[in-house]
């Protein structure tokens, strides 16, 4: 999240032949409810370059493309090796991690490098995004093992080896939301706070608003996650009923976008279908215990 | 006390399970952080989690191994009684974060898969993929989301943790910090504020780690009186993929699962590595040591590299110095079960498939063992005493620190997958003191007098300000950055000089000069990214200084401390009684050396902006100090002879005991 900058040695930057420039075009946004508004940058070519370094320099330079001094880009990282989720944008329209994004692949597809913050979220400032509905969809559906406590009462359950590689892939799911970026079905929710509404009355609000909407792929995919495991699955009921319950797997069309732009591979459609499969099997066994 | 209240500073593995424990316990948590706490570094963390399980247990182990493993290899430079402490947890915490639902690699039967990592001789590692850090963490995570949802645990992501209050006792009451995005500053009343803000690496610039352990919140801690302890005691991981905005970290399981390390015999060999005949290849760690081979402990597996490369100029590349980490010889199908999480990162990064060419490797900054200077209480069966709120307590009373953070476990060197066991324990070990020590007091903090807070609230509103208001046109704080990470990555690292050591802290002291004189790009009151970085930027000047002075007055080599000029050569002389004469002189040089270095440094902050150092004992009585030999020369003999004498001192103090007996 706080972006030092560090070009490589000087060495390596090739002494005498010609310096390229890498051309960025980032979206910008100064604050909630802002106009947006395009601007240029240009940094200097490097070997072995990624969005993140780019925007380093962007940040350490705070000049646009045509010399004005500007505030400097704000944007989200922190583990620069994917797996923290943190620095999700549109990159040349695609949704990705921007630490994974190598320059030199990106300039394949054209001279310039376009940079847009993820449009299924409130937009904070340029590339960084409000993603507090992500994570309230792992409250919704109860995203964790139940347990007594966390005194020592031996080990887990015995977990065969097949059981363990299901799991492994969908506990991998890092909350990145590129999922959610892509799917047709979730749409952004940007309640803003009214005059004279109290913090906790517009959070509240806010909250309600959020479990109104789909609650997306990845939360799917953590509630059959846990309905696997022998402990989890002792609250599965729980989690089916959220899945049923507006906001629930119905909304799901189907359009196996989510699975595509996974950065983390995760088997969505698979978690997808067998929350169809569970939601169904529960909707008819309530009918007939009631 | 009425409803105790408790800050907790980071949510990684040790921020995380301190606020499970707490909230079980009944405490309201404040939890605060950078990030999202799901995004923390401890994610980036891929090897695994060491313990004794059942089945080292039958060949042998046992917790008191561990234990001496984990002191042998940090070369005695902690006190003893809370890693035997935490060795013995050891076993309790995999079984919990089994439980928790972390997905463990499993044996055909179903039991947890365990594979070996350095500094051991047992396959004491559990693991989950190549992503145990990140596993572990989401476990606890979930946890903590649960008791957020019950209202027991309040989170604060993207805030900043800026200064502790202190009252007229010196006690802390809590903390001053700031909304990220609002940039508004808060107070927060805390009947105990636990610090668990992880490394330092970007006082180094490029690490392997992440970019939010700039180690701001620890040398603020140290800038209100914190003490700090072996701040020079930096780990330097052997195997590292440069990258110009990261060094990224291939991990030591990479070598556990069979990885080879080597340079071709011809220097910069232009072959294709995989068309290099075995004949023509240098397995420099399994040629000199046989025993342990390329799975050594890290700060000889660093500086071998580091030799072969800079010293004896066997680098793979010319103009950047790196060695193959070769795993091509593994079936690719085994790589993937077991590695596949960070065989990917280096395609990912590399654009090159390791499964089929050798990687290209170089030791990168990767912890530190120095942190937090915390106290413990010493428990009668010489472990640590639980619910003493003595554990992990600071010089500041009230304030606390554990995991990367404090100095505690893992002194002059930190053995793999160590970290992430000393992280969780001292997370749930120290809730049941911490909520003791807030017992006594007459009132809580959140009955102190509001101006309390308010002045401290109102100092760092001030520097904020002072900050935002600085005339245009001075040094780029990242600029400085960068000429801070260079500096110090190149005298504090590896090997160490006292002449550069003593140059560097000069130039260190000029760098926060020209700190003082630099500008903010922008001075905005929204998301200032700018701001933030350029503040912590200022708190890391403390903490390279303290870095820099333990180093250069520690006038030895331990663990990761490496000073050739003080380093002492393994046996030379081939006639055995000239061969005997020099193990005995190399004994006595040890035990003069242990006498005079085997001590703890404390940094104080100096009331001149310099640290005052001074040293600590450390409590050795349950394993008794002896030569850490991992290659040495003569390693056999030096070993007989420490023995011999060791026996005949505990048999003149069992002869002692007994002439007492009989007076
Ligand atoms: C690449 C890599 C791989 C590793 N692999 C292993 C391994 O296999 N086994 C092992 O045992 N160890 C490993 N380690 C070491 C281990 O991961 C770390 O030591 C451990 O995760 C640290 O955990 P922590 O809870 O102390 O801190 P972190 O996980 O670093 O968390 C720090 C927290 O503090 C917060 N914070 C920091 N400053 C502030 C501030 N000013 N205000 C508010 N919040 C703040 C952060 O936001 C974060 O939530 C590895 C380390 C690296 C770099
Ligand atoms: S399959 Fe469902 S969740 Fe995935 S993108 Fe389509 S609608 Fe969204
Ligand atoms: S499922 Fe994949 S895309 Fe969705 S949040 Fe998880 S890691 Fe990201
Ligand atoms: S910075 Fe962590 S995923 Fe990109």
């Amino acid at each position: 999240m706080i972006a030092p900058a560090h070009s490589s040695d000087p060495s390596s930057s090739g002494s005498g032949e010609e310096q390229r420039a890498i051309r960025v075009r980032i979206l910008r946004q100064d604050a909630p409810g802002q106009e947006s508004y395009w601007e240029r940058h240009v940094v200097p070519y490097e070997p072995n370059m990624n969005v993140i370094s780019v925007l380093q320099r962007i940040a350490a330079g705070a000049r646009a493309a045509d010399g004005r001094p500007v505030a400097p880009v704000a944007w989200d990282c922190n583990c620069l090796e994917e797996v923290c989720g943190s620095c999700t944008m549109l990159i040349n329209g695609a949704t990705r991690m921007a630490c994974s994004a190598l320059v030199d692949r990106l300039l394949e597809d054209g001279e310039e490098i376009e940079l847009r913050p993820m449009s299924k979220f409130p937009v904070v400032r340029d590339l960084v995004v409000d993603r507090r509905r992500l994570f309230r969809g792992l409250e919704k559906v109860k995203a964790w093992v139940p347990v007594d406590d966390s005194y020592d009462h031996g080990a887990g359950p015995r977990i065969s080896p097949e059981e363990q590689e299901d799991a492994y892939p969908l506990s991998t799911c890092m909350s990145c939301g590129c999922c959610l970026e892509a799917c047709p079905q979730y749409v952004k929710i940007e309640p803003v706070r009214r005059d004279g509404e109290a913090p906790e009355a517009f959070a509240e609000r806010r909250q309600g608003a959020f479990d109104r909407g789909f609650v997306g792929a990845h939360a799917i995919s953590q509630a059959m996650l846990f309905n696997s495991h022998p402990t989890g699955k002792m609250i599965a009921d729980e989690r089916l009923e959220t899945l049923t319950a507006p906001g629930g797997i119905q909304m799901c069309g189907n359009a196996q976008n989510c699975v595509a732009v996974c950065p983390k591979g995760i088997p969505l459609t698979r978690s997808i279908a067998r929350a169809g499969r569970s939601a169904t099997l529960w909707a008819i066994k309530r009918l007939f215990d009631r | 006390m009425a409803q105790p209240r408790v800050l907790v500073v980071g949510g990684g593995l040790a921020g995380l399970s301190a606020t499970m424990r707490l909230a079980e316990l009944g405490v309201a948590v404040d939890l605060i952080s950078l990030v999202p706490v799901k995004r923390s570094h401890s994610v980036c963390a891929q090897g695994g989690i060491n313990s004794v399980n059942a089945l080292t247990r039958q060949q042998g182990d046992s917790e008191w191994k561990h234990f001496d493993d984990t002191v042998y290899g940090g070369d005695f430079l902690q006190h003893q009684p809370p890693v035997k402490e935490m060795a013995d947890w050891g076993p309790r915490i995999i079984d919990l974060m089994d439980r928790l639902g972390v997905p463990f690699n499993r044996t055909p039967e179903g039991f947890r898969d365990q594979r070996r990592f350095g500094g051991t001789l047992y396959k004491r590692t559990a693991f989950a993929g190549a992503t145990t850090g990140q596993q572990l963490l989401y476990a606890l995570d979930e946890q903590v989301r649960r008791h957020e949802v019950a209202g027991r645990v309040k989170k604060w992501e993207f805030w900043d943790f800026l200064a502790p209050v202190l009252d007229g006792h010196g006690r802390c009451r809590g903390a001053i910090c700031q909304d990220l995005v609002s940039m508004q500053f808060r107070s927060f009343a805390a009947d105990a504020v636990i610090l668990a803000s992880g490394g330092c690496g970007l006082v180094f610039g490029r690490s392997t780690m992440s970019m939010a352990c700039t180690g701001s919140a620890i040398s603020r801690a140290y800038q209100h009186g914190a003490a700090y302890g072996n701040g020079e005691f930096i780990q330097v991981h052997p195997t590292a993929i440069p990258g110009a905005d990261k060094l990224r970290l291939m991990s030591e399981s990479a070598r556990g699962e069979g990885g080879r390390v080597w340079v071709p015999r011809t220097p910069q060999d232009p072959r294709d590595p995989t068309t290099i005949p075995e004949s023509e290849r240098f397995y420099f760690l399994e040629d000199r040591y046989p025993k342990y081979k390329n799975l050594v402990p890290r700060d000889i597996a660093t500086r071998e590299i580091f030799d072969i490369c800079v010293n004896e100029g066997l680098s793979v590349e010319r103009d950047r110095p790196c060695v193959y980490l070769d795993l091509t010889h593994i079936p690719r199908q085994e790589l993937d079960r077991k590695l596949h999480g960070i065989l990917e990162i280096y395609e990912k990064f590399q654009g090159v498939d390791p499964r089929s060419v050798p990687m290209k490797i170089f030791p990168a900054v990767h912890y530190s063992m120095g942190g937090l200077w915390v106290d413990y209480q010493r428990s009668a069966g010489g472990g640590m005493e639980e619910g003493s709120p003595r554990n992990h307590q600071t010089t500041i009373p009230g304030l606390y620190a554990i995991g990367e953070c404090d100095y505690q476990y893992h002194g002059a060197n930190r053995l793999g997958a160590n970290s992430l066991l000393s992280c969780i324990f001292s997370g749930l070990f120290c809730a049941s003191g911490v909520i003791a020590g807030g017992e006594g007091a007459s009132r809580t903090a959140a009955e102190e007098p509001a101006r309390l807070f308010d002045s401290a609230l109102r100092r760092e509103q001030d520097r904020h300000e002072a900050l935002l208001g600085r005339r245009g046109g001075g040094d780029n704080p990242y600029a400085i950055h960068q000429d801070l990470g260079a500096l110090m990555t190149r005298v504090a690292t590896v090997v160490r000089r006292n002449d550069q050591l003593a140059a560097a802290y000069d130039e260190v002291c000029t760098l926060e000069e020209r700190w003082t004189r630099s500008a903010v790009s922008d001075t905005g009151n929204w998301t200032n990214q700018n701001v933030t970085f350029t503040k912590s930027l200022g708190d890391m000047f403390p903490l390279a200084k303290i870095i820099l002075k333990g180093a250069l007055l520690r006038d030895e080599c331990r663990g990761a401390h490496f000073k050739p000029a003080f380093s002492v050569p393994g046996l030379s002389a081939t006639d055995p009684v000239d061969r005997r004469r020099e193990a005995e002189a190399w004994c006595d040089r040890f035990a003069a050396n242990t006498e005079r270095w085997l001590k703890s440094t404390v940094a104080r902050p100096g009331a001149d902006g310099h640290p005052q150092i001074t040293y600590e004992d450390i409590d050795t009585s349950l394993i008794p100090p002896r030569p850490r030999l991992y290659g040495l020369v003569g390693a056999d003999l030096i070993e007989e002879v420490w023995r011999e004498r060791q026996a005949s001192v505990a048999e003149g103090a069992s002869r002692a005991t007994v002439a007492a007996a009989a007076t």
